[in-house]
């Protein structure tokens, strides 16, 4: 905690001389791009925006992820500070990051919900799980019931703080069975 | 040894009939209505024959099978009401110093402790080995293994449920379809709902936390009862899910969880190169243990003969 308290303030010591490099740090993330004209660049704006340094883009067309979507690498330096608001900024517009170079989440797991996703307002379902502490929504897949405007699940793709992953259950339990949905939790190992 | 048994479904007949085979006799055999007791033993072919023609194995009064020279009752009935009959049943044998061996699991998941106090002022022992995954030795093992090296035990305790699963995510077939399938094919009952709701899984899962519980160093405390237990079945997972599981090399299975934090059953995510995510009407348990890592243990679901080997191997530990 002081050290980050620490790093805040000399950030804000150097922001009045033009906006040195020295305090800002390398990340790499990966993103998955809906495979379109226009998609990279737009996925490059939150990095821009927030004043973040890009560094490389490694942009694998040929090789799509399960989903079908492109997987891109982007290295860029940020401070810690906008580092934050670039993922945060990301998740604003819709991108799935999947994997972060520095990142505070290390544990990812997967759960299913059964039911009807939609009826049951998945926008709320995915915020409420946001605003749940330690946690982060990787993606969220939905998939289609018997017929087509039916939606039968979900898939939530989450990462949470090493040692959080009960917590995060334990609350994904309340908002499922609140709103008559089917949760389906990952088997996971006794915590002694 | 000298048996009494009670009960003539097909588990009774099925223990009746191959008790020979392993060396014992059978000198009273009762259903409901009546019974027939041979100090020299019972014709078991004959009993049937006549339960066959006139509804019961014979003309005697159930309850005179307590009184006749036997070790071990083995209690097969069906419940009624509350445990009962083979609550009641155990208590006779009990109340006369003699073993029980269940093959029946209310008593153990219902009635647990008043059980286990029956059996504290009797010179007689119940076994139950033959109540959970069949033919496989879960109970054993776990009496084996010292009860306080024992983490947890988990896995697929429903033939049933994991035939379902696993024929609807490798034919992407909907539940309904393959619950059809499986009827047609003698795996499901015409009533499965015990075993697709969950409760089959926490009635198993019930005996084995309580069994361990029973133990003075063990992970777990006290004894429950099946209401205890967080179930969940599988009825309402639309075949589309078990696909979207797929797309991340993961399964669903039901499984039933005994650790120290309670027993819980429902639907999981099981990777699937996990030895739980076996395909088909199976058992399949993992016993985690503090020195000895972990165990598993997967067989064929249980039919009327594994459970009777099963409840001779108990008598074999009396």
């Amino acid at each position: 905690m002081m050290d980050q308290i620490n790093r805040s303030e000399s950030e804000s010591l150097y922001a009045t001389d033009g906006g040195s490099k020295i305090h800002k740090s390398a990340h790499t993330i990966r993103l998955e791009l809906v495979d379109e004209p226009g998609s990279l660049l737009e996925a490059l704006k939150p990095i821009v925006a927030n004043e973040g340094n890009l560094l490389s883009i490694y942009h694998e067309r040929g090789k799509k992820s399960p989903r079908g979507r492109v997987p891109v690498e982007v290295d860029f330096e940020a401070t810690d500070r906008q580092y934050n608001s670039i993922i945060m900024a990301f998740r604003r517009s819709g991108f799935t990051v999947v994997e972060t170079g520095k990142s505070q989440y290390s544990e990812e797991f997967i759960v299913l919900l059964a039911g009807d996703v939609i009826e049951t307002d998945v926008t709320d379902t995915i915020e409420r799980v946001r605003d749940g502490s330690n946690v982060s929504v990787i993606d969220v897949s939905l998939t289609p019931g018997q017929s087509e405007d039916e939606i039968s699940g979900a898939r939530f793709r989450l990462a949470t703080q090493e040692g959080k992953m009960s917590e995060t259950l334990e609350m994904l339990r309340e908002i499922t069975e609140e709103k008559g949905l089917k949760l389906i939790e990952p088997l996971t190992e006794v915590e002694r | 040894m000298r048996l009494v048994v009670i009960g003539t479904g097909s588990v009774g007949r099925s223990i009746a009939e191959l008790a020979a085979d392993y060396g014992h006799e059978i000198v009273g055999l009762a259903d409901s209505a009546g019974a027939v007791i041979a100090e020299d033993g019972v014709d078991v072919a004959d009993a049937f024959e006549t339960k066959a023609a006139d509804g019961t194995v014979g003309s005697a009064d159930p309850a005179d099978v307590f009184e006749t020279s036997y070790d071990v009752l083995v209690e097969a009935t069906t419940t009624v009401d509350d445990a009962n009959p083979g609550f009641e049943n155990a208590r006779e044998a009990l109340a006369r110093d003699r073993d029980v061996v269940l093959a029946n699991r209310d008593p153990v998941a219902k009635r647990f402790d008043e059980l286990r106090e029956l059996e504290r002022n009797s010179d007689g022992t119940v076994k139950f080995g033959a109540t959970v995954g069949g033919s496989l030795p879960i109970i054993s093992i776990l009496t084996d293994h010292r009860p306080s090296n024992i983490v947890s035990v988990r896995g697929v305790l429903n033939d049933t449920s994991n035939f379902i699963l696993s024929r609807m995510a490798a034919e992407k077939l909907d539940y309904e379809h393959v619950l059809t399938e499986a009827k047609e094919l003698g795996i499901a009952d015409e009533d499965p709902s015990a075993d697709v709701n969950g409760t089959d899984t926490a009635v198993k899962c019930t005996i084995l936390s309580n069994m361990l519980s029973s133990y003075d160093e063990s992970a777990i405390d006290d004894s429950i009862t099946v209401d205890d237990v967080d179930t969940d079945g599988i009825t309402n997972i639309p075949g589309s899910l078990l696909e979207l599981a797929a797309q991340d090399s993961r399964t669903i299975r039901l499984i039933g969880e005994v650790n120290g934090n309670g027993v819980r059953v429902g639907p999981r995510l099981v990777p699937d190169d996990s030895p739980l995510a076996a395909e088909g009407a199976q058992n399949i348990v993992q016993i985690e243990t503090t020195h000895s890592g972990t165990i598993t243990l997967s067989g064929q679901g249980m039919d009327d003969h594994g459970t009777a080997s099963a409840v001779f191997t108990d008598i074999d530990r009396l």
